[in-house]
């Protein structure tokens, strides 16, 4: 124990607060923000090409916000008493608003699906018989009309919905960020541009997973690859890295160069703690190899399979990144004792309540629910139609 | 009477509004009623009082009395690293032209202290206890999600141990690690200023245990009592006062390294 410790903590640092599952809960809400922008390309800016998978994006940002509660709740002291944050929340608390942002959320989400499967879920109550569709027809809510005048209608207020859930998407993640900036005791975390960070390494992580949902998709199903949309969700991609690297750098840019009274301390987080999880993973891995890769097939001519691996590579290495900038940020924030004098070290336990264990469980999850839900609510209609 | 259905109905349905809104007027004039006489039981009255606590670092002999009475008192568990109060030892060194301090404070100086570096290296050396600051704008409670966590009207920081969800946030937003987590509670736990016994007249446990008369305890209200004297006349700082916090717990001879 003691040698995980160098210099002077308060007596009361020595273990570690937000463990692992504090780690998850802003990565997973992150996944959810940048998927549901994804699709918003599509439903609100009216970019065609993203056509092909704004409606699996829409389901990965539901399955994917059904678990978000979850690291929370696990982490608590007093589970069972999770809920009073909704009943009697304390308005001067950043977190007190969680329950509300995100039941808010989740209803915009669930509401946008519902409006963009409308047509496929009555034709299917309609066309089949028994237990089918008895389901589909209680996903219709027993209303049947799909004349052109109610899919208009489904359409325009699709698209205003959309619109209200582009600034609460970016609320509920830009407000995850302000949870750790608006925290004035600890310098790693005290800083306004956290929920820019927050949302624009949201918005990279997001459109990654979706990339990789969608050529694994494509892969099991033995369909073609849409390789416009492809490229066109890689040129995002490229576009939001660029913003978000700009922002995470400033930060510490700025840090660096103030040098206020944290500085000493800041500087052996970086160059001891974290050094190879922030400018390894975070930066290196995450940020630098696919900037360059992505720049690469934008230059590129053709060779479709080799852009196609590049894309997925860059991807990868995405996803990875921004879980590291949440370690990063989460664990990295807690290395650091408030004494400004000392780092302790985080060690993760396997087999506990807040250990790896849960959180691999955690992260699974959204993968079989997502698997379930494109089961009942198959996205792919408009490509089959192409194919 | 002959009433129709429908008529029936309507009187059914205000009788039943009406005497919901009777009952919930009942209840919040209640517990309005009583959150105004939230002061503890007996003859104290909060409002009369405003606590104050000061520290003169030129009289701690670092024995760790205070840190040990406390966590007797408070029943906070010895074999786990969390404290209410503690003491952080200084020791300054000359290597060369370069200075350099070490900090350290083992098992919160329960134990005492013991001489691991040469006295003649040593240039300046001192004890500094620490203890909850009790702030006038306190993080802690600004941060709690669920309001378990409160500034009691005569000026003490408490937790609500049957309401705090455990969630740590507190422990986060403490700028001077004056929180821990009570694992056997399942909440955040801290220094009370011993509630329990300022509220009938006595002074904090550690306070009464310190041989030599560095920790200070009274009410800021009374012009009289022993911390306004030395506020009085000391030069007084507190810890980080450029986090806006406004600690209560005032220090004299405060060196520059103490954070």
């Amino acid at each position: 124990m003691e040698s995980l410790i160098w210099g002077y903590i308060y007596p009361n640092e020595a273990e570690i607060q937000w463990s692992i599952l504090i780690v998850l809960y802003p990565y997973i809400t992150g996944l959810v923000a940048g998927a549901f922008i994804a699709s918003s390309l599509y439903h609100v800016f009216g970019k065609k090409e993203i056509k092909p998978v704004a409606r699996f994006a829409l389901l990965t940002a539901l399955s994917f916000l059904l678990v978000a509660t979850l690291p929370l709740v696990t982490h608590l002291g007093h589970p069972e008493r999770g809920i009073e944050i909704m009943f009697t929340p304390h308005l001067t608390s950043a977190m007190s608003g969680f329950g509300y942002i995100y039941s808010f959320y989740l209803i915009v989400v669930v509401l946008e699906i519902w409006l963009s499967f409308r047509e496929d879920i009555v034709k299917m109550a309609l066309n089949s018989r028994g237990w089918k569709e008895l389901l589909y027809s209680g996903l219709a809510l027993f209303s049947y009309d799909i004349s052109e005048k109610a899919l208009h209608d489904d359409e325009k207020f699709a698209k205003k919905l959309a619109i209200i859930g582009i600034p609460s998407a970016a609320f509920l993640h830009g407000y995850v960020g302000f949870i750790f900036g608006g925290i004035k005791a600890n310098p790693w975390w005290s800083t306004p541009l956290m929920p820019l960070i927050f949302l624009m390494s949201a918005i990279v992580s997001g459109i990654a997973l979706l990339i990789l949902l969608y050529l694994a998709s494509m892969k099991l199903r033995k369909h073609a690859i849409d390789h416009k949309c492809l490229h066109s969700l890689a040129h995002y991609l490229w576009i939001f890295l660029i913003l978000d690297v700009t922002l995470e750098l400033l930060e510490v840019i700025s840090m660096k160069y103030e040098s206020l009274e944290e500085i000493e301390i800041i500087n052996r987080l970086l160059s001891d703690k974290i050094a190879t999880t922030f400018y390894g993973v975070q930066l290196g891995l995450g940020i630098f190899v696919p900037f360059v890769l992505l720049l690469l097939v934008g230059i590129m001519k053709n060779r479709e399979t080799l852009k196609m691996i590049m894309i997925s590579i860059s991807s990868v290495l995405v996803v990875i990144g921004v879980f590291a900038m949440r370690w990063n940020v989460v664990i990295g924030g807690q290395e650091i004792s408030k004494s400004l004098s000392g780092t302790l070290t985080y060690v993760p336990v396997f087999f506990s309540q807040e250990g790896v264990l849960p959180a691999i469980i955690i992260l699974v999850i959204p993968f079989i629910i997502l698997f379930v839900i494109t089961r009942i609510l198959p996205p792919w209609k408009d490509m089959e139609e192409k194919v | 009477m002959n009433l129709s259905r429908r008529e029936f109905a309507k009187i059914g349905c205000r009788i039943v509004i009406g005497a919901t809104a009777g009952t919930a007027m009942i209840e919040s004039i209640a517990t309005n009623g009583i959150a105004a006489e939230n002061s503890p039981k007996g003859d104290y009255n909060w409002k009369e009082h405003y606590w104050g606590y000061l520290i003169d670092t030129r009289k701690c002999i670092g024995c760790g009395r205070c840190a040990n009475a406390c966590k007797l008192e408070n029943n906070v568990p010895f074999d786990e690293p969390v404290y209410r109060t503690w003491v952080e030892r200084y020791r300054i060194v000359n290597k060369g032209r370069e200075e350099n301090v070490t900090i350290d404070s083992p098992n919160g100086g329960i134990n005492g202290f013991t001489d691991d570096i040469p006295a003649e290296q040593i240039k300046k050396a001192f004890y500094v206890p620490k203890i909850c600051n009790h702030c006038e704008n306190p993080p802690c409670v600004q941060v709690c999600p669920v309001g378990a966590t409160y500034s009691t009207e005569d000026g003490v920081v408490l937790v609500d141990y049957n309401y705090c969800i455990g969630c740590r946030y507190c422990i986060q937003g403490c700028p001077y690690g004056a929180r821990y987590f009570n694992t056997e509670k399942g909440t955040a736990d801290k220094c009370t200023w011993c509630y329990h016994r300022i509220t009938k007249g006595l002074q904090p446990a550690c306070v009464e245990a310190c041989p030599v008369g560095a920790r200070v305890f009274g009410d800021l209200k009374d012009p009289e009592s022993p911390v306004n004297k030395i506020l009085d006349k000391e030069r007084i700082n507190v810890l980080k006062p450029d986090l806006g916090t406004k600690p209560k717990v005032y220090y004299v001879g405060l060196d520059r390294e103490v954070r």
